[in-house]
């Protein structure tokens, strides 16, 4: 087992918009994304955050060894309950998480 | 063909002078940059004002009209002052009076209005998009500022009017570059596609800090080009930059319709140069455009204390959650305050400050912040809920039978007032018979 930000090269998360969140999983190798595509799955990724996986599209791109995750903001931007004005703390949750 | 000069991601970001001097000599037709972003948050919009400083502004905006002069083309800058409201596009046509006046130049400029009128909105049916919240009449007419944001075709009527620098409110960040060759005939995939690629500046390449690039327009598509010395535009660089800020790497909905990037192709013109081809734009049957929208949701004080004895260490959330109750019944007692009108909270920094319920990791920690706020209607209840919870940080003991704690507050008075908290509340587009129904332009030489 390793976690996601060992495999990959580098783990981003953004705000996609007051109203949406994006984590971009940078693979760095065909290997490396290979394993992570196989191994990461969107079930996971949605437990992570709480959420239905229906809610979360997900893009696997093989020409950037990229798997990018984007979902409804956990919160909306700047609202009272939000921590986290840009986004940037989602990325290393996921980075943390252990694959195969 | 057209040939579109970008300084830099945004103005007040800075960019590499050398660069821009290289830019200029190569003649470009457009010079534009991006001045905003909701990316820092609602209180921009909110307040009608801008995140970076006026003084950097203003020596950044000097260089950019020193370079228009030189080249001798127009200057465009989409969102004005962090929000686009019709208070930051005056304020920047204020700095740009003054750096005229000072550098004795005389110039043609367009302003151009995105500003809506909260009242009015209300009664306009308009459409959510996906995640958009619930809001209701009464919340959008209570709204602070609504801008829309303008696309390709306000830009050309503010280009088309000769202006040489034109100062645009709330525009998607695309259309201040795609405006000029999209008018040209240019291919549309590419027009929009490379203006996608080039609105974060030189982000799209290998060393992001140095801002300025080159976009050439074409009837097949574009080639892009950094311009700094030590940076490199490669395939990757400039596909990757479609997933940056982005909920779809493929698709981006504008003004009029759709860009579809699944088809495009990145090839390596030399070391530096990339060129794209095969992205396509899909028309819309409408024409709508987004609007942004920010309200006052309270006024908050706040104050911060530490906890370094490692027994309050050990159980700071059940510490939080007794001063919670008993900051509770004060306020009650003491204020009489409905709870629904106000709220406390204590956020425990080195524990899940950042995020909340889903923070899955521990570990021992030497110390921790306690980050208490407190939001009420008014700045002065919001004030006063903190100098109720003040007692409580500075000295809550876990149990009866122990000394009296004390812990560190790294300030004194250790309550902030925060002043007005705002919050987003529109994620909908507005339909329009024509682009410039929802729009203002203003042309002054001055």
């Amino acid at each position: 087992m390793s976690s996601v930000g060992e495999i990959a090269q580098k783990v981003r998360s953004k705000n996609a918009g007051p109203f949406w969140l994006t984590v971009d999983i940078f693979c760095g190798t065909p290997k490396a994304f290979e394993q992570l595509r196989d191994n990461l799955s969107t079930d996971r990724v949605a437990t992570l955050f709480q959420i239905s996986s229906d809610q979360i599209k997900r893009f696997d791109i093989p020409d950037l060894n990229v798997i990018k995750f984007s979902m409804p903001r956990p919160t909306i931007q700047g609202a009272r309950d939000d921590r986290d004005m840009h986004g940037a703390g989602w990325g290393p949750l996921v980075a943390e998480l252990d694959v195969n | 063909m057209v040939r579109v000069l970008i300084p830099s991601g945004a103005l007040g970001l800075g960019y590499d002078k050398a660069a821009l001097d290289r830019a200029v000599a190569a003649k470009p037709d457009l010079i534009a940059i991006d001045g905003g972003s909701t990316d820092s948050g609602p209180s921009y919009l909110g307040r009608g004002v801008s995140k970076y400083a006026r003084e950097s502004t203003k020596v950044e905006w000097r260089g950019l009209i020193q370079a228009r002069t030189k080249a001798g083309c127009p200057l465009v800058i989409g969102t004005a002052g962090t929000c686009g409201t019709d208070s930051m596009v005056d304020w920047l046509y204020d700095i740009t009076i003054e750096i005229l006046s000072e550098l004795g130049q005389s110039a043609k400029i367009a302003r151009l209005y995105s500003e809506q009128d909260p009242q009015v909105i209300a009664r306009t049916q308009i459409t959510p998009l996906s995640a958009a919240p619930d809001v209701d009449a009464a919340t959008i007419a209570s709204c602070e500022h609504i801008v829309a944001l303008a696309g390709v075709e306000q830009i050309q009527v503010a280009l088309n009017t000769g202006a040489d620098i034109v100062i645009a409110g709330r525009t998607t960040d695309t259309a201040i570059i795609a405006a000029l060759p999209l008018q040209n005939g240019d291919s549309a995939g590419g027009a929009w596609h490379g203006a996608k690629i080039g609105e974060c500046g030189a982000i799209c390449t290998t060393n992001s800090a140095t801002g300025v690039i080159m976009i050439d327009f074409d009837a097949d598509g574009f080639t892009i080009t950094p311009l700094a010395d030590d940076t490199r535009a490669t395939p990757h660089t400039v596909s990757a930059h479609m997933l940056y800020e982005n909920s779809d790497p493929f698709i981006l909905y504008e003004p009029g319709g759709h860009l579809d990037v699944t088809g495009a192709t990145y090839t390596a013109k030399n070391d530096t140069t990339v060129r794209v081809e095969g992205s396509t734009w899909v028309p819309s049957d409408k024409y709508t455009v987004k609007l942004e929208g920010a309200r006052i949701t309270g006024y908050q004080t706040i104050a911060i204390a530490i906890l370094r004895d490692a027994h309050y260490v050990a159980n700071a959330q059940a510490w939080c959650d007794d001063i919670l109750n008993h900051h509770k019944s004060k306020v009650t007692d003491r204020m009489g305050l409905d709870p629904a009108t106000w709220s406390a909270e204590l956020r425990i920094i080195g524990r899940n400050a950042t995020l909340g319920a889903l923070e899955t990791r521990t570990a021992d920690t030497v110390e921790l912040g306690v980050l208490a706020i407190l939001t009420a209607p008014d700045q002065q209840t919001a004030a006063t809920l903190a100098k109720l919870m003040n007692p409580y940080l500075l000295h809550h003991a876990l149990s009866n039978n122990e000394p009296m704690p004390t812990f560190a507050f790294p300030f004194s008075p250790a309550e902030i007032d925060r002043g007005a908290a705002y919050e987003f509340v529109l994620h909908h587009v507005m339909e329009l018979a024509d682009p410039m129904d929802a729009f203002r332009l203003e042309v002054t030489d001055v």
